[in-house]
């Protein structure tokens, strides 16, 4: 299980990547590696440029700002995860990375990649989308912004040219006090998801829904916010019947197949995630406005 | 049409210029050009972790990384983990004293990816050992010696 | 001095080397000259091989060579030797180094690459184009083991490998009479060994001596050397075969492989040496599986739980080819009735052909599947009587006061089954205690006031280790005075050189860690067979022991004539012989070595032969008889399927413990192998196109840390009367009875619904997919 040979580049500047990106043809980016390593031993992908983007110091970053989160797209998931920044402004993303993988495999992988390689069980994308991310890409006409919502084309296919390449993405992180969960099951620790949750809620003084999130991994092809479902929880009281309504969206989506878990399953498995998901973050949000 | 290109690296403190074709793997350039066969290979596929390795003091797989990314790092291999007089790092002595390995060879994996995990959490619990590891697969020991080595080793370290 | 070794845990002689990375497995030997292989494989579960294009892949800079069978000479062209080969067998296939012209599974060799270094044979191996006939492939064992079925081998008239029975007293006539007949069917699952170290091997040709070397990661380097020598109609004399440190085992690597084969044959072709290193993918494709089996078992039994008989068939999914002839079928019928002193058993198999990769033993080879079946029929004998489950298991005991007990069975060479010694009840007795068994249903009560759902699981097992008929080996006291043992077998992890320091050591009363050992290779003058079965400490430990007792009588003989004295008044410490109480009185081992290597023209003490050494053979008849009894604690989450294992007790008897912390490692490791297969290991084929699906880690789940509950060991010791030491086997202990323990927990768990587990691996949708059933049953 040896990598087919390559041309191996490793630009020191995002403007030298997209000077490479728009002269090479068949070549594919380097970031963690963790999923695109395994692809080229496998010979599964046999590109013939390698572009490294390692060595491009201005795509690390985290950079809090009043109400956003903006992540370079070399982040490494450890770091995030260790982040105070992170921690105070987005936990949720804090808690999902929990799940992703192994410490080994988060001390290489990156936001970055995790977003561009776009596993539909993967939980970083799932966090983007529940916190309304705006995605930067630069491409030979400049960078351009494109919402999480339109990130995902098809399955493992991101909205992203040839010659582009994703630099950094932007949460956006909530005011108000809120509560937060990722709830997910996988088969062992760290492996990908059959179905993840993640939630934000916020509550007014009598416990009713005043602002929710909610988005889905590992059983669309790209991960989804559940907006019917949100809409029907706004001003509920979370109550049994108001979840059990909600989970009825998932119902209607168009789940995946594959070796470790059927469709209909991942779905069954959204609806007690999602349950649980809305739980934890509830307790969350109450424990805050206890707090207060 | 081989592309190849000049990288220094610091393995376990010793300065090596080696040329490598650029697909070569880190652990490959370890094991065949370097001759430090401690670090295993068992699956190319990073999962099993028995490529650990550290690059600049993070755990890492090395079947998945290509040397020319490491150019300019530090790496330490299981080879650089005990004293050069021979004294075992506690890591080490801990595995020896719990049973920790059979077939010796997830044991540089493992030990790799303790020592990182302890140079951060130094007084770990056990589901927090357990996680570490969780990303290492060993078929022989269960784990259970494992995890003893890694709490007896912490112990150790904190004491030293 | 007395036995300060043997029986205590003294730290592994082999870890200095392992933890600080100077390990010597066969991937890290590099032989002057050396190239490397990398094999073409089927991409297909059944075809013909109509053309092969290779000159793209020769003509890639650095390829050496690209062969298919054709090059390899005419001695090639023949199948395979088959291991154990059977007179049971009606139809034989073994597969050829390469493939002639058929292919039966998709990972089948079919052309080899040799070049400077892997990456560029893989670049060559991607680039041999292969044109593929497909044919119908049999992937459904049940389909495959019909008479109407597609055959796995073009042109066979049926899949059927062969029909094996085993059968005492009258189960027939028991079943008919009896109070209660119980019948279920159950389904195990194949799964894959993956030692993480995949095989290995490097040959080596010297022209002038003709002498052929390899180093193959192996259990069974001499067995290896054997087949070898009758493939290639060479002396065994001219080949060596040395197993390096192997990276584990679990069975798979006790066989012998094509790629040994063809490494051999291109060494002697091209005249230099040549390494081929399977990667993981590899494994997945060719190196055997096991455990796929689908029983119709009938019980008859009385109210009281005791059974009075046992009626089984059997449909083996044997995969591809025969490589280990019926040993597996064998050790999957030969096991009953375990523990249980059941009067009439009667087991028929099916050996089945289909077009899936080869199987072989893994781990406790068939008796985890008769164990399964045994233990899943206890705990249904005690679901329809409402009994007890261990109640029912102590009822049908083979009691203390019977060993040694005849099960009524014989062995296929046959010697009576007979069970050396053991207290299977007592053994029980411990776990319960242990376990808080009787406490349990008080936790269930509690555990689901807030919604959970738990249970306990309980499996007993015995087991036949230390199999016939020898492990050699060789002590020697070196002029220098240190110990040596050779044994020609080997360890893939267990721990072998430690235990035969010990052994040795306490006769000299010397630092186990300063014996030199050395295992695993054919120059070692004792003989040895294979490390399989749980068989070397019980088989080689012995022959160390009567080795070293020898050598220490030599030792004490000449002792006496040099120190005149008598020789019961001498004793040795710390590696001499002295006065007892007269310290001072003494020659040291290394004198009295020195004395009898000698040199030219001294002669020999009068009545001596030359070296102060021995080489020894325990040579049992029959196998000893371990057991053991398990109790686990699973917990399922009722609305997803999934499973958690929260608590693991174990209490075994290995007869006289030689290290216990090595056997602790033995016991927990294997339980931690049935857990895998109980829970994740599920190794899937696609039925359409017979395609194996689940090739990478990623998608074949192997049981890591964080799945794994507290495992706690008692050790009970019965020593078997049938070797010097006591000593019986603990490799295999842990898996025989984890899988149907797990099985037992989690089925408890959903009692409550009375949901039925006849069946591994449960992932948790299946579960959940029972647990509907029931639920909307309801
Ligand atoms: S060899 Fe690198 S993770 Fe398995
Ligand atoms: S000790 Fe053999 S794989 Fe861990």
């Amino acid at each position: 299980m040896k990598p087919a040979p390559f041309k191996y580049h490793d630009p020191r500047s995002v403007k030298d990547l997209v000077g490479l990106l728009a002269s090479l043809e068949n070549a594919k980016l380097l970031a963690g590696g963790q999923s695109l390593g395994p692809m080229l031993n496998f010979r599964y992908l046999m590109p013939d440029h390698l572009i490294d983007l390692n060595r491009i110091a201005e795509l690390a970053y985290i950079r809090p700002g009043a109400d956003t989160l903006e992540i370079g797209a070399m982040t490494r998931q450890r770091t995030l995860e260790h982040s105070q920044e992170v921690q105070r402004t987005c936990p949720v993303l804090v808690e999902a990375l929990h799940s992703v993988g192994h410490i080994a495999t988060r001390n290489r992988g990156t936001i970055g990649g995790s977003l561009s390689h776009l596993d539909p069980a993967a939980e970083l994308p799932g966090v983007c989308a529940l916190h309304d991310a705006m995605l930067t890409v630069a491409g030979p006409n400049g960078t351009r912004s494109i919402a999480m919502a339109e990130w995902g084309v098809s399955f493992m296919t991101p909205n992203l040219e040839p010659n582009e390449v994703l630099t950094g993405v932007t949460l956006k992180a909530w005011r108000e006090p809120h509560g937060y969960a990722f709830v997910e099951l996988a088969r062992r620790q760290g492996d990908f998801a059959m179905a993840g949750v993640g939630c934000l809620v916020a509550l007014d003084g009598n416990s009713k829904v005043r602002r929710i999130a909610l988005s889905l991994i590992g059983v669309t092809t790209t991960p989804v916010r559940l907006s019917a479902a949100e809409k029907l929880l706004t001003g509920s009281d979370l109550a049994g019947e108001a979840i059990k309504a909600a989970a009825a969206e998932i119902g209607a989506l168009e789940a995946l197949d594959d070796a470790h878990a059927t469709g209909t399953y991942r779905k069954r498995l959204a609806g007690v995630m999602l349950g649980r998901a809305i739980g934890r973050a509830a307790e969350r949000a109450r424990m805050q406005g206890s707090r207060q | 049409m081989s592309d190849r290109r000049t990288i220094e690296v610091t393995v376990n403190g010793v300065r090596h210029t080696r040329e490598v074709e650029t697909r070569l793997t880190l652990g490959d350039f370890l094991r065949h050009e370097l001759g430090l066969t401690g670090t295993h290979i068992g699956c190319e596929h990073g999962v099993c972790g028995a490529c650990t390795i550290h690059l600049d003091g993070a755990a890492a797989r090395s079947c998945i990384l290509f040397a020319v990314q490491a150019h300019g790092c530090e790496i330490t291999t299981v080879e650089g983990l005990a004293k050069s007089d021979g004294t075992l790092h506690a890591v080490q002595q801990a595995f020896r004293d719990h049973h920790g390995l059979q077939c010796g060879f997830c044991t540089p994996g493992m030990q790799m990816t303790i020592t990182a995990f302890l140079a951060e959490n130094s007084s770990p619990s056990e589901k927090e050992v357990r996680e570490a590891i969780s990303g290492n697969l060993c078929r022989c020991t269960g784990y259970q010696g494992i995890v003893a080595a890694a709490l007896d080793a912490a112990q150790k370290l904190r004491g030293a | 001095m007395g036995a300060r070794n043997v029986g205590a845990v003294v730290k592994r002689v082999e870890d200095p080397r392992f933890v600080t990375g100077h390990g010597r497995y066969t991937d890290d030997i590099v032989l002057p000259g050396m190239l490397e292989m990398a094999f073409v494989r089927s991409s297909e579960a059944h075809a013909v091989v109509k053309s092969l294009d290779t000159s793209a892949a020769r003509a890639v800079p650095g390829v050496v060579a690209v062969w298919t069978i054709a090059d390899l000479g005419a001695i090639a062209q023949k199948p395979m030797v088959q291991s154990y080969p059977s007179p049971a067998i009606k139809q034989n296939f073994t597969q050829h180094p390469l493939a002639k012209d058929e292919v039966c599974y998709v990972g089948e060799a079919i052309a080899v690459v040799i070049a400077q270094n892997r990456y560029i044979a893989e670049d060559a191996a991607h680039l041999v184009t292969v044109d593929y006939e497909s044919l119908p492939h049999a992937i459904d064992v049940r389909e495959a083991a019909r008479a109407d079925a597609i055959p796995a081998h073009r042109g066979a008239q049926s899949n059927i490998a062969a029909t094996v029975a085993w059968k005492f007293g009258d189960a027939a006539g028991a079943i008919a009479r009896a109070p209660h007949v119980i019948r279920e069917t159950y389904r195990q699952h194949r799964g894959a060994p993956h030692s993480i170290e995949g095989r290995g091997v490097i040959a080596q040709h010297e022209p002038a001596a003709d002498q052929l070397t390899l180093w193959s990661s192996t259990q069974s380097p001499f067995l290896v050397r054997r087949y070898l020598a009758q493939y290639l109609e060479r002396e065994e004399a001219g080949i060596r075969v040395i197993a390096p440190d192997v990276g584990g085992g679990f069975g798979p690597k006790a066989g012998h492989y094509p790629e040994e084969l063809v490494a051999a044959l291109v060494a002697m072709k091209l005249g230099r040496p040549v390494k081929w290193i399977e990667d993981r993918r590899e494994h997945f494709l060719t190196t055997t599986q096991q455990r796929d089996q689908w029983w119709d078992v009938e019980v008859a039994c009385e109210p009281n739980g005791k059974v009075l008989a046992l009626r089984a068939k059997c449909i083996h999914d044997n995969g591809a080819y025969l490589p280990y002839g019926l040993l597996l079928c064998m050790t999957s019928i030969v096991p009953f009735p375990g523990p249980y002193a059941i009067p009439a058993v009667e087991v028929t198999l099916d050996c089945v052909f289909t077009n899936a990769v080869p199987t072989s033993p893994i781990r406790g080879a068939g008796r985890p599947c008769a164990a399964f079946i045994m233990e899943r029929t206890m705990d249904s004998v005690a679901r329809t009587l409402g009994l007890d489950r261990a109640d029912v298991r102590r009822a049908n005991f083979v009691r203390r006061d019977q060993f040694p007990y005849e099960t009524g069975g014989r062995l296929p060479t046959g010697v009576t089954i007979q069970y050396d010694s053991g207290d299977y009840a007592a053994c029980l007795d411990m776990v319960m205690k242990s376990s808080a068994y009787t406490a349990f249903e008080a936790k269930r009560a509690q555990a689901a006031k807030s919604g959970r759902w738990i249970g306990m699981g309980i499996a007993s097992y015995n087991e036949d280790t230390g199999l016939p008929p020898y492990e050699g080996a060789t002590v020697k006291v070196l002029p220098s005075g240190r110990i040596s043992v050779e044994l020609g077998s080997c360890s893939q992890g267990q721990g072998l050189e430690t235990i035969v320091a010990q052994i040795a050591a306490d006769q000299f009363d010397v630092d186990p860690e300063k014996v030199i050992v050395k295992t695993g290779d054919t120059a070692i003058s004792a003989i040895a067979l294979s490390t399989v079965g749980s068989r070397v400490a019980a088989t080689a430990g012995p022959s160390v022991h009567l080795a070293a007792t020898q050598v220490r009588d030599k030792a004490l003989r000449l002792a006496a004539l040099q120190l005149e004295a008598a020789e019961q008044d001498l004793e040795i410490t710390r590696g001499a012989v002295h006065i007892k109480g007269v310290a001072e009185r003494k020659v040291t081992l290394g004198e009295l070595a020195k004395r009898l290597v000698s040199n030219v023209n001294v002669p020999l003490p009068n009545g001596f032969t030359p070296g102060l050494e021995a080489t020894a053979y325990h040579t049992p008849e029959r196998p000893v008889y371990a057991n053991g009894s398990n109790v686990a604690q699973a917990e399922v989450d009722i609305e997803t399927g999934a499973v958690t294992l929260l608590d693991y007790r174990v209490a075994h008897d290995c007869g006289t413990l030689i290290n216990p912390m090595l056997v602790e490692g033995q016991i927990v490791g294997g339980v931690v192998h049935g857990i895998g297969n109980a829970l994740y290991e599920h190794m899937k084929y696609d039925p359409d196109s017979g395609q194996p699906v689940t090739t990478n880690f990623g998608d074949y789940l192997l049981p890591i840390a964080t799945e794994i509950p507290p495992i706690r060991l008692e050790h009970m010791e019965s020593p078997s009367p049938l070797n010097p030491l006591g000593v019986k086997g603990a490799g295999e202990g842990g898996t025989i009875p984890g899988i149907a323990c797990i099985v037992s927990a989690v089925e408890d768990a959903l009692k409550p619904l009375g949901v039925k587990l006849n069946e591994y691996p449960l992932s948790p949708e299946r579960l959940l997919e029972l647990i509907d059933e029931k639920r909307s049953a309801k």
